[in-house]
């Protein structure tokens, strides 16, 4: 990237954004101009207050992974550092700057950052001055070290759908910042009062006089000027957007539908040989005992095959190279290894069931007074087993380390992850290490971890060439990070009125995991009570899109309809009932916010996405509405579906409506609807077919012949997504839009044939109704 | 609905490895169970015709994809149920990860990178248009299976582009669009 940076003059001081950044302008070989952005953590606090120290910091801090370019073409290239995994941020980012910029789409183009050796210095740390973690940067592993391109608003990682509300607000002011340097430096051009500017379409427009100038004619002039003080730039009023809010495609479509090579797994270079790493499908388990390398080595196509020890967080395991994937696939079929299998062969499913079942039977037992003397008590257990992310690009890596230096090429949701990975695979140095960061087939939270990327670049050391790494699909599914499963154990009072008065939600994790974001009933009015369990195993377990809300809404939000029809109540006047009850000086439903704000989001959504549906329209028996409402990542969203079951027990989803209320921007309308579509198909897949058994401590299922995904057919009929603006700063979509369809739908199911559904998958239950 | 014409790509070094197995000379153990020899094999791929070296077995996903550079074909699940790695052969969508080069000998394979000479196929516009992709890893497989649709069917119903596109996964669930997409592509059909 520094070649690209290319400065001719050495930077000016930097001006401090909000006391922990710095912008800094710099003229460009050819005449454009770069304006960049580097987070300097706490050191930029004491910096700030010291302009001549900033002034005195080394070059390197200054080689952004964030910033514009502007060229004497006009055409303005905007560096992004978050990663492109589906969810659009390719696009979405970029548009902000655009927006405030006043920049024409057609005329942007955006380049995904890498991890560059030159930005990896570490921020010096003023003296006295405690070096702090960035604010949602993992910092793990790099000794401490905060980095200015993985650590502030622009980590280069993208999950929790934290990537809208971390950075709208510094795109913003970048953007806004290139806005009153350009309408400056045509200000001074034409002799008037920068006061008298004003921008549009790529160009800086003097009214009065009915003068223009484009952007292209005003870099020259721009380079040479001092950045504004943070002070002296105000982004634009939200009302006044021209470009967030419209439907904008996909800055990589054209590439896609072409077939370029974007993706981690189309990487090639020179030299490059396939890589496969066998290791032992038990958890938790130890090393290998004995492999036929040397016979492998001599099959056709084989470059190299040898044992690998665990080092460096990469497991146990044989790794064989070959001059193809399939060379590589095929010879991995000969290959006879036996590994130390560990302490746990014994872990199954059906004991960690057991387990969870026996804790479940006590759950009453922490119940207290709570539903003493209530009118109508109901229980009811619900259950979810493991399943896997299963992006559809199997984890793959091209790393090419060599003895003092190493360059990576990996489709991940955190590049920050891949450079800690791979520093403790090699024992390189962030100075020596590039990461190029591609887009990838699908993430959904499972390329958070990196493991893929450390488990190349060592078998690159340990080859000495270039390696990329190729999981099959067996090897993605058996090795993932798992959605953890779970049960509830729920139990409901309702009193003689037909109101909720008690509310218990016992969860029992398997592998860890918790409730999920949103705990209503609490703060509702409602003696509530949430105990939890776990019972251990050894599956890895991690985020999976919306963790843990992602099956915590369909547990509570199921039982809630339950206990409506208990109540022979409508389950909609039934929920706005609680919602409309909001108790203060207590805990609300979610961290950080009270139940009166809850309230009053979530109560305009429910009652919208219900109208849409057309909620209380007389049905035959084998049709049925429902609803569900969550929160989650800062996203309140309702979703309200109709079903019909056919008399044989086929479900047929024909129409999902979804309201969501993720603050007052919408920043790119196609991309924030597809993600609304896409999350009601995923959560639905999810709910419908998909199971992982373990078996002797290793997974059963291991394609897509047994671990089955929803495809077209199943796909809802018609699906609505609608944004009802608050005036809350914007959040992001790809993680809050899930989680409420399950429940929506296993609701509709139970409207139209009295059947509840309460283990995932639904395949479990049948439909089947006369 | 514009954007950038020219969409920024991850430098990719393009040159190729060397293709050739290593000459079949090596004594090998009895114990493991060989296929027949790499053998010579003469392809034609979008219009092309190559010759690639492989072992028999070998799948033409990997052979598209590793030894002539097509990585348009992507790899999902290697077992004939993703449709990930969907190409056209004599004019029919198949699985490219089920058929074995020794079988692609006289047979006429077109993958994404070769279903218009401009990327401009309706359906590749109507992709563009309705914004259908998300990761985008599925489409290129998507777009073959409804080109060989409408190849058959110019004019689809719902239920027809349900049959077709039923064994084509898309994780990130862009059905709704790949529907409109393709009812899209067929009125522009329609209308030339
Ligand atoms: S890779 Fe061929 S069908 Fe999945
Ligand atoms: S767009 Fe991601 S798999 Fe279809």
């Amino acid at each position: 990237m520094q070649t690209e940076f290319s400065p001719v003059s050495a930077p000016a001081a930097g001006q401090s954004l909000d006391r922990r950044s710095f912008f800094r302008l710099t003229a460009l070989a050819g005449g454009g101009f770069a304006l960049g952005y580097s987070y300097l953590g706490s050191a930029g606090t004491a910096l700030a207050a010291d302009a001549s120290a900033a002034a005195g910091l080394p070059a390197s801090v200054f080689s952004p992974s964030n910033y514009i370019r502007v060229g004497t073409d006009g055409v303005v290239t905007i560096y992004t550092t978050r990663p492109e995994v589906g969810q659009g941020i390719k696009t979405a980012m970029p548009m902000i700057i655009a927006e405030e910029m006043d920049v024409n789409w057609k005329d942007v183009k955006v380049v995904s950052s890498s991890i560059d050796p030159d930005s990896n210095a570490p921020v010096p740390q003023a003296a006295g001055t405690p070096g702090g973690p960035g604010g949602g940067g993992r910092g793990g592993g790099r000794g401490g070290a905060q980095l200015p391109n993985l650590d502030g608003p622009f980590p280069q990682s993208a999950g929790g759908s934290t990537s809208t509300p971390q950075s709208y607000q510094p795109l913003r002011m970048i953007g806004a910042t290139a806005r009153v340097i350009l309408i400056e430096a045509a200000a001074q051009t034409w002799g008037v009062p920068a006061a008298e500017c004003s921008t549009e379409n790529s160009s800086v427009w003097h009214k009065a006089s009915g003068r223009k100038l484009p952007y292209s004619q005003l870099v020259a002039t721009a380079a040479t000027l001092p950045v504004p003080a943070a002070n002296a730039v105000t982004p634009k009023d939200p009302k006044d957007y021209k470009l967030l809010g419209t439907r904008v495609s996909g800055v990589e479509n054209q590439a896609l539908v072409t077939g370029k090579p974007l993706f981690g797994i189309d990487q090639k270079i020179p030299g490059m040989v396939y890589a496969i790493f066998e290791k032992c499908p038990v958890y938790g388990s130890g090393a290998v005992l004995s492999a036929n390398v040397d016979e492998v080595k001599k099959l056709p196509g084989v470059k190299d095959a040898f044992v690998v020890t665990a080092a460096g967080g990469v497991p146990h395991g044989v790794a064989i190279l070959g001059t193809s994937t399939w060379a590589a696939f095929s010879a991995r079929k000969q290959l006879k290894v036996t590994f130390d299998e560990g302490p746990n062969t014994g872990q199954s499913w059906a004991a960690m069931t057991q387990q969870a079942q026996a804790l479940g039977a006590n759950a009453a037992a922490g119940d207290g007074a709570a539903f003493d003397g209530v009118a109508k008590v109901i229980d009811a257990s619900y259950s979810f087993p493991y399943i896997s992310h299963a992006p559809l690009e199997p984890q793959n890596c091209l790393a090419d380390v060599k003895a003092d230096r190493a360059e990576i090429w990996a489709p991940t949701q955190n590049a920050g992850d891949v450079l800690s990975r791979v520093l403790a695979a090699t024992g390189l140095t962030a100075r020596a290490v590039k990461v190029h960061v591609t887009r990838s087939g699908g993430g959904f939270g499972r390329r958070l971890n990196n493991d893929y990327a450390a488990q190349a670049a060592l078998i690159s050391k340990l080859a000495g060439v270039p390696v990329k790494l190729q999981w099959s699909r067996e090897d993605d599914m058996r090795f993932d990070v798992f959605r953890p499963a779970g049960f509830g154990f729920l139990k409901g009072g309702i009193d003689a009125a037909g109101k909720l008065v008690a509310w218990r939600h016992h969860r029992v994790s398997v592998s860890g995991g918790g409730a999920g974001q949103d705990s209503f009933p609490r703060g509702f009015g409602v003696t509530e009570l949430s105990p939890a369990g776990m019972v251990p195993s050894a599956v890895p377990t991690f985020a999976w899109r919306a963790p843990n809300s992602c099956t915590g809404a369909w547990v509570t939000q199921s039982f809630l309809d339950e206990l409506a029809h208990a109540a022979g109540r409508d389950p909609l006047e039934f929920k706005l009932e609680i919602l409309a009850n909001p108790q203060s000086g207590v805990p609300g439903p979610v961290n950080g916010v009270t139940a009166q704000v809850y309230s009053e989001r979530m109560t305009a959504i429910v009652k919208l996405a219900a109208e849409k549906l057309g909620w209380g329209k007389k049905l035959p028996r084998g049709q049925g509405q429902g609803i569900a409402f969550y929160c989650c990542h800062g996203g309140y969203v309702a979703e309200a579906a109709q079903v019909t079951v056919s008399k044989d027990g086929k479900l047929t989803v024909d129409h999902v409506v979804a309201v969501a209320d993720v603050g007052h921007t919408i920043v790119n309308l196609s991309g924030a609807e597809n993600q609304g579509q896409g999350a009601i198909v995923d959560g639905l897949s999810t709910m419908m077919f998909p199971e992982l058994n373990i078996e002797k401590g290793r997974l059963v299922e291991e394609n897509f012949t047994q671990y089955q995904l929803l495809f077209m057919p199943d796909a809802p009929k018609k699906i609505e997504v609608h944004f009802v603006k608050s005036a809350n700063n914007p959040t992001g979509l790809g993680e809050p839009t899930l989680p409420p369809v399950a429940p929506a739908v296993c609701n509709a199911i139970f409207a139209a044939t009295g059947i509840r559904v309460r283990q995932f998958p639904l395949t479990r239950t049948s439909l089947k109704w006369s | 609905m514009n954007g950038p014409a020219a969409c920024a790509a991850v430098p990719v070094a393009g040159a190729e490895i060397a293709l050739t197995a290593p000459a079949g000379t090596n004594t090998l153990p009895a114990s493991l169970n060989l296929f027949p020899p790499a053998m010579n094999y003469t392809l034609n791929v979008n219009g092309r015709t190559q010759t690639v070296e492989a072992e028999p077995d070998t799948p033409m996903l990997w052979v598209l994809r590793d030894h002539l550079n097509y990585t348009g074909v992507k790899y999902g699940c290697g077992v004939d149920v993703c449709g990930a790695c969907t190409v056209h052969v004599d004019g029919e969508s198949m699985r490219s990860c089920q058929i074995p080069i020794s079988e692609a000998a006289g047979k006429k394979f077109v993958t994404i990178e070769g279903l218009s000479a401009n990327g401009d196929h309706p359906l590749q516009k109507a992709w563009c248009d309705h914004d259908v992709a998300q990761c985008g890893y599925c489409q290129a497989g998507q777009i073959m299976t409804a080109a060989a649709l409408l190849r058959r069917t110019p004019k689809p119903t719902d239920a027809d582009i349900d049959k077709s596109m039923s064994d084509n996964l898309c994780r990130c669930g862009t059905y709704t669009r790949i529907r409109a997409a393709i009812h899209t592509a067929a009125a522009e059909m329609a209308a030339k």
